[in-house]
């Protein structure tokens, strides 16, 4: 029951203005603190009335960090992660509703335990395994005496070997699985009349067909929310692309970030330092301005 | 244009048998109706004929091919769903035109023949809309078109008026009607209405429990009713059943109070036996006169055309619609005159019917 009086609703107003502030300060002092000059930034207490050097430390942040080539890395990674999360978990979610298969609630389950293993838990095996994607089968070959066996007969020695270190499949792929989104679809094919299924069977479509034809389009609020929340996610990713880019030409924005701040000793340039993180955070605020509408849609309310 | 054979025909779930071995012919253009309560197996019945349902024992074939094992879209049939089911993100056009889309039908062919589809339902001027800004009576046409475009062998339709408002069901009944008489096309269609189904068939399958009770045309079921079940179920208000047991020269009713002086015909004294009567079969008289029952009004229900009048029988209820304008008061006693001809005769322990009763004796008399 929700009552309305005015004091109710002016009350209620000032405890969501006192969230907004909270939410907003940061950012409004990092923002204040990329338009000073260097002297004034590290003024104590800081001036919280915005310098007049604004764009010359955004200039400075983005030739220092050569942001231009490590933001196209950031959005290949971003775009590519929640572009294959969204195809996997469609996929994943449309064989475990739709189809009867021995073996189908193991596969379940297991995407479910995944909830319990983030990147962080699993990130040596992992790291391990795109740094030769291969070396399963190697450890396959080799315990099981194949190995030796193929030595033996044919001399040769077998190795096998593909690198993904330094490579967007490598920044990408071990990113993509994930149990949140094949449960976000399943939740929602659920959802889809099954006579519409039945629908789509007497006019002869078969499961693709009706996956393609019927399934996606009914579900592209779900694909918009999804991938929103996951460029996000990935975009915002340190850990992983900091471990597998060793080389410059990979590096994310986030990652590359840490170049404009200062040294302990060095020049404490914080303006330049917030002015680039400016620049980062402007790519997925402009994502979720665009992807809004259908973004709140696919969270909140399924379509009449 | 097809036939349908259906031969011993079941279904189970797990453990659960739902229908028990059903035969069926339904001849090339003919529209048969099943109907029954919830529950007894008819929507399992057409949706094994449709293929949505695997058959778990028989045979069931299409124009003398088995289709047990074909897929829905082998078969030649075309369903009409409860829901409609209409795709919500594709256009009424586009909602009618998919099953020729995913047949490969080249565009213009397919807009040509949506265009004629259309025609005949009226839904020229929806073709663009989508699903979500029709009407319940549109949505089903649309639903129906979908069905007509690929000119099946079979129509199915699963309850399709349930979901629609009195008036607009009795239109779209008459709409059901004039196109089948059209296309001429072998229609199944599947209701708990028995209203809807004595206007639509041309033969009546009643179902119930997973057993088909009785097949016959509306008029043979509404007169000669095969078993206590059909003779209850068909008909409103419904029959009344007054329980007896055979005497040696007659049957004794109502607990022992009347008696209804007819050869045995070869029943067993002390066999139970139900005999119902039509409320629309039994006549109003004025009490005392001679072969009527007496019996005491308990309820008058005013129909504008007529009127059902409630009365007590030595304790057990029995109603009478009438179409004369008599309006006996609750409480006023009233005779009751039944032609012999109207009493039907059940089985008390099978609920089979009995012709033994009228075949013996002429003129039984109460």
């Amino acid at each position: 029951m929700v009552e309305r009086t005015p004091f109710l609703n002016f009350f209620t107003h000032v405890i969501l203005f006192v969230g907004f502030v909270l939410c907003i300060a940061p950012f409004v002092v990092v923002a204040i603190a990329a338009s000073h000059n260097l002297r004034d930034v590290n003024d104590v207490p800081m001036s919280l009335l915005p310098g007049s050097d604004f764009w010359l430390n955004i200039k400075t942040a983005w030739t220092t960090a050569d942001l231009g080539p490590k933001l196209l890395n950031s959005f290949i990674m971003a775009a590519g992660v929640a572009a294959g999360k969204v195809i996997i978990s469609a996929l994943t979610a449309f064989s475990i509703v739709y189809f009867r298969y021995p073996g189908r609630t193991l596969i379940f389950w297991l995407i479910f335990v995944t909830l319990m293993l983030p990147l962080e838990v699993r990130i040596v095996p992992t790291y391990a395994v795109v740094a030769n994607v291969l070396s399963p089968y190697q450890a396959i070959l080799d315990v099981t005496g194949l190995s030796w066996l193929i030595e033996k007969v044919s001399g040769v020695q077998v190795s096998l070997s593909l690198g993904l270190l330094n490579s967007y499949s490598g920044l990408i792929m071990p990113l993509i699985a994930t149990a949140t989104g094949t449960f976000l679809y399943r939740q929602f094919f659920l959802t889809v009349p099954d006579e519409l299924t039945e629908a789509a069977r007497m006019d002869g479509a078969g499961a693709l067909r009706f996956f393609i034809d019927i399934l996606l389009p009914l579900s592209r609020n779900n694909m918009a929310a999804l991938g929103t929340i996951m460029f996000l996610w990935a975009w915002n990713q340190y850990l992983w692309p900091l471990l597998i880019t060793t080389d410059q030409s990979h590096a994310t924005a986030v990652t590359e970030l840490k170049q404009l701040i200062p040294n302990v000793g060095g020049i404490p340039e914080w303006n330049i330092a917030m002015a680039g993180t400016l620049i980062v955070m402007l790519p997925p605020l402009i994502v979720v301005v665009l992807m809004q509408r259908w973004f709140v849609r696919g969270l909140i309310a399924t379509e009449k | 244009m097809a036939s349908i054979t259906i031969r011993d025909v079941k279904k189970s779930y797990a453990k659960m048998q739902v229908v028990h071995g059903v035969d069926l012919d339904i001849a090339t253009g003919e529209f048969v109706v099943i109907l029954g309560p919830s529950g007894c197996g008819k929507s399992t019945l057409l949706r094994m004929i449709a293929g949505l349902e695997d058959i778990s024992g028989g045979e069931i074939a299409i124009d003398g091919t088995v289709v047990n094992k074909l897929e829905p879209r082998e078969r030649g049939c075309a369903m009409v769903f409860q829901n409609y089911a209409l795709y919500p993100h594709m256009s009424v056009a586009q909602n009618i035109g998919y099953s020729l889309k995913v047949a490969g039908v080249p565009a213009a062919e397919r807009t040509q023949r949506i265009q004629a589809v259309a025609r005949t339902l009226e839904l020229e001027h929806l073709l663009d809309r989508k699903p979500m800004a029709l009407s319940g009576g549109q949505r089903q046409r649309v639903a129906m078109g979908r069905a007509m475009i690929r000119e099946p062998k079979v129509f199915l339709f699963d309850e399709p008026l349930s979901n629609l408002d009195a008036k607009l069901r009795v239109q779209m009944r008459s709409e059901i009607r004039k196109l089948h008489r059209r296309l001429n096309a072998t229609s199944v269609f599947v209701t708990h209405d028995q209203v809807e189904a004595m206007t639509l068939a041309d033969r009546l399958v009643v179902m119930n429990g997973g057993r088909v009770e009785q097949v016959g045309t509306p008029a043979q079921i509404y007169s000669r009713p095969a078993s206590r079940f059909v003779a209850t179920f068909v008909g409103a208000p419904a029959m009344n059943i007054l329980e007896g047991t055979v005497e040696l020269d007659g049957l004794s009713l109502l607990g022992g109070s009347r008696r209804l002086a007819m050869a045995r015909a070869g029943l067993p004294v002390g066999s139970k036996v139900a005999m119902g009567i039509r409320p629309e079969a039994a006549r109003l008289v004025t009490p005392g006169t001679p072969g009527a029952l007496n019996a005491t009004v308990d309820l008058v229900e005013e129909l504008g055309a007529g009127r059902v009048i409630y009365v007590d029988l030595d304790g057990a209820p029995f109603s009478v619609m009438t179409s004369e304008a008599v309006h006996p008061e609750p409480g006023s006693a009233v005779g009751l005159k039944i032609s012999p001809e109207d009493m039907h005769f059940f089985s008390s322990e099978t609920g089979t019917r009995l012709d033994v009763f009228k075949a013996s004796v002429p003129e039984p008399a109460l």
